[in-house]
């Protein structure tokens, strides 16, 4: 036996596709966003990008130091989680140490304690949103306006509550007080143009998302371009219901996960206490993607109808 | 030309045609070769022949009583030296019988254009031919041909596909050989009384669906399809779906829809022998792969060593580091150089060091790629996952059965997981759960 050929299981070529790719990917689709982050709100949003990404890849490098396994920060995942956890915090001062703060959460807690990426089962940087929106509530509310002269303010969302309107025009250049990355919608299409250019992901839960909550605000008669622009709908619609690893894998999966996304957000918006419900939203159905991944396994090509696995 | 079904899933892969334009070179009858008595899927043959005995080419050298085997025949005169055994890849050990050759090629008198009158008689005859199929699966072609009772069949197909990389000896057999294609074709229509042909080819050989068109011509029960260029669309589930828009039921045959699927270089098989009597002695194959100076058609027979064969080719220009028969998405690695050419193999593949070595496997994310690029609507991503708990019944329950093993999962999946690796373990814990039960 010849001991200098491989033996291998076909296939024996590969495209040239990987994670590090992937996460490139979505970070490119995340540049305008900060981008227009840093022209709104100063260099404060440069200050909590460059913290939560600098801390979300410490964190990520020190647990598996700890844990002694095998250095995964290469991938960019957690760059990306660092990123997307910028963009969702307020543009205040206090965001630098809630940064650190969400990272720690983001990656120790919710992403490596579960077994590092592909296993985790919330969203990291969403779930750090939502603990530090419960453990920090009025750091976590500080808003500013937009420009040079930033005076403390409200979001559109909350001032609708109280029966003040911002302009849909505003709401999609990003002109509006908000999280540093939420409030350009226009740049956050512009990712999403970028991801599906890039075959990163499909249209499916992002449409069907967005589609849910605008169909919910017909109904109820609200305008529904004003809530799918408005808040954290599109950045968590392109960027955060989308991750893999927490949504589901079949088109029809990921069909019943936007649905359920667009039902919650515009429940909690419309008849909860709380002025947003995107980041509660897609926690919730995060616990759900195992079950939908359950319930839409295809039939096989020729195969019978059976039961669920 | 009729619009076709398009399949679900399946890649984009690249498609390394080097040898395209190489037309084949007849290798010299080399002093030794070693032929198997396993060239297909069933039972091996026994060997006809012993140590000292003096063979004739085209004389059978080994044959089985079995239902699905398919006799075996050398192309060359010369001696018996040897019963040997060689190492096939999937662990078994098949008996070989090497002939020492004396270049006399003196014809043996068995060796004559079979008589046939009716159907029975021509499925006989291409048992006796040795035919299994060329593209690459090797089922004795005598028990496609042959419908179980009760069963009828009114079409053929004709796949000329070829969408595995790199392999172009069916494309150069269409060019070469048109000619017995269509008598092939005509032959088997006749004695199988099926009047609908429809020709498949993949529409990035342009030359192949012009010859194939001007055969399509001849005859009005013979209609072409050029299909998009997509992997596996060779693959004869995939192939029946997109001429006949019908779908093999998971653990059925194409006979079971009324549907045979021959390859062109079978076909073309079918019609040398029917005017020759000449059995299944020699094989084109592609040469190519990054180790190799020409990539490159040759004409070998049947037993040649894969060694002398790349040697006659042009030689190596790197030393190789995998060496696979058949192409990159579906062949099979080989242990050694000296492994004999087989009747149903297309191609042999030398990879250079840096093509040999697959990336490491990452965690799955589950970013669903496999799952869309499934064409059996499968979720390998799954599999992987079960296989690893040993969960029979999930295993079963996902129907990891009607898996076709084309690699497009592990192609695509940016973790680099083997998943084919993992499906094939799978399958194999399944199949030893079922004989427990």
């Amino acid at each position: 036996m010849n001991k200098t050929l491989t033996v291998n299981s076909s296939p024996h070529i590969k495209d040239s596709i990987n994670t590090t790719n992937i996460m490139l990917d979505v970070i490119i689709a995340l540049i305008p966003a900060m981008i227009i982050s840093i022209y709104l709100f100063s260099y404060i949003a440069a200050v909590i990008i460059a913290v939560t990404v600098v801390s979300s890849v410490f964190f990520e490098w020190i647990y598996n130091l700890a844990t002694k396994q095998k250095q995964s920060a290469g991938d960019l995942s957690a760059v990306v989680t660092g990123i997307l956890l910028a963009l969702n915090l307020p543009p205040s001062a206090s965001s630098i140490w809630l940064g650190a703060v969400g990272s720690l959460i983001a990656i120790i807690i919710v992403k490596m304690i579960f077994g590092g990426i592909g296993h985790n089962i919330f969203n990291p940087a969403m779930a750090a949103r939502v603990f530090l929106t419960v453990a920090f509530s009025s750091q976590m509310t500080s808003w500013i306006s937009t420009g040079a002269d930033a005076v403390s303010t409200a979001t559109p969302l909350a001032m609708a509550g109280n029966g003040i309107v911002t302009s849909n025009l505003d709401l999609f250049l990003g002109n509006v007080p908000g999280c540093i990355g939420e409030t350009s919608a226009l740049a956050l299409l512009l990712g999403l143009a970028w991801l599906l250019i890039r075959k990163i992901i499909t249209l499916d839960i992002p449409l069907t998302y967005v589609a849910t909550v605008a169909v919910f605000a017909l109904l109820i008669g609200q305008d529904p371009l004003f809530h799918i622009l408005s808040g954290g709908l599109l950045i968590g619609a392109v960027f955060m219901a989308t991750d893999y690893v927490t949504s589901p894998m079949t088109r029809k999966g990921k069909i019943i996960f936007g649905f359920g996304l667009g039902i919650i957000t515009m429940g909690i918006r419309v008849y909860g206490n709380l002025p947003e419900g995107v980041s509660f939203a897609i926690l919730f159905m995060n616990v759900l993607v195992p079950l939908i991944d359950r319930y839409t396994i295809p039939r096989s090509f020729g195969g019978v109808k059976k039961k669920n696995a | 030309m009729k619009q076709y079904k398009y399949f679900k899933g399946g890649v984009k892969v690249p498609h390394y045609k080097n040898s395209e334009n190489a037309e084949t070179k007849i290798m010299p009858i080399p002093d030794i070769i070693e032929i198997p008595m396993l060239h297909h899927i069933g039972a091996p043959c026994v060997p006809l022949v012993k140590v000292g005995d003096y063979v004739m080419v085209g004389q059978k050298i080994g044959d089985s009583d079995k239902f699905i085997s398919s006799p075996v025949h050398t192309g060359v005169s010369g001696t018996v030296k040897k019963i040997s055994s060689v190492l096939f890849p999937n662990g078994m050990n098949v008996q070989s019988v090497v002939i020492e050759t004396d270049k006399k090629q003196e014809i043996h008198p068995d060796v004559k254009p079979p008589v046939i009158e009716s159907r029975e008689d021509f499925i006989k005859a291409i048992r006796e031919s040795g035919l299994v199929g060329l593209g690459g699966a090797g089922f004795p072609t005598n028990v496609k041909l042959n419908p179980p009772p009760g069963k009828t069949v009114d079409y053929l197909l004709i796949n000329g596909a070829e969408c595995e990389p790199y392999i172009t000896s069916d494309y150069r057999e269409t060019i070469e050989n048109s000619w017995n294609i269509i008598s092939g074709i005509n032959i088997i229509m006749e004695y199988l009384e099926i009047d609908k042909v429809i020709i498949g080819v993949e529409d990035n050989k342009p030359v192949s669906v012009d010859v194939l068109t001007d055969i399509a011509k001849t005859s009005d029960k013979i209609d072409i399809m050029s299909l998009k260029s997509k992997y596996p669309q060779g693959a004869e589930k995939m192939l029946i779906y997109a001429l006949t828009g019908r779908i093999v039921p998971a653990g059925k045959l194409p006979l079971d829809v009324g549907v045979i699927v021959l390859n062109v270089a079978s076909v073309s098989f079918i019609a040398e022998y029917i005017k020759t009597g000449m059995p299944l002695t020699k094989k084109r194959i592609t040469i190519d792969g990054g180790a190799v100076n020409t990539p490159s058609n040759i004409e070998v027979f049947v037993g040649t060593y894969i060694k002398e064969a790349i040697q006659f080719s042009g030689g190596f220009k790197e030393v190789p580091k995998k060496i696979l028969m058949g192409g990159p998405m579906m062949g099979v690695s080989q242990f050694n150089l000296d492994s004999p050419i087989l009747k149903q193999n297309n191609a042999i593949l030398a990879f250079n060091e840096k093509q040999s070595i697959l990336p490491e496997q990452t965690p799955c994310i589950k970013c669903g790629r496999c799952v869309r690029a499934c064409p059996m609507n499968l979720m390998p991503v799954y599999f992987d996952i079960y296989h690893q708990y040993k969960d029979v019944e999930q295993l079963e329950k996902l129907d990891i059965m009607s898996c076709i093993e084309c690699g497009s999962c592990s192609f695509v999946c940016p973790a680099n997981r083997y998943l084919v690796q993992s499906i094939r373990n799978g399958k194999a814990l399944v199949k030893a759960g079922g004989s427990k039960k």
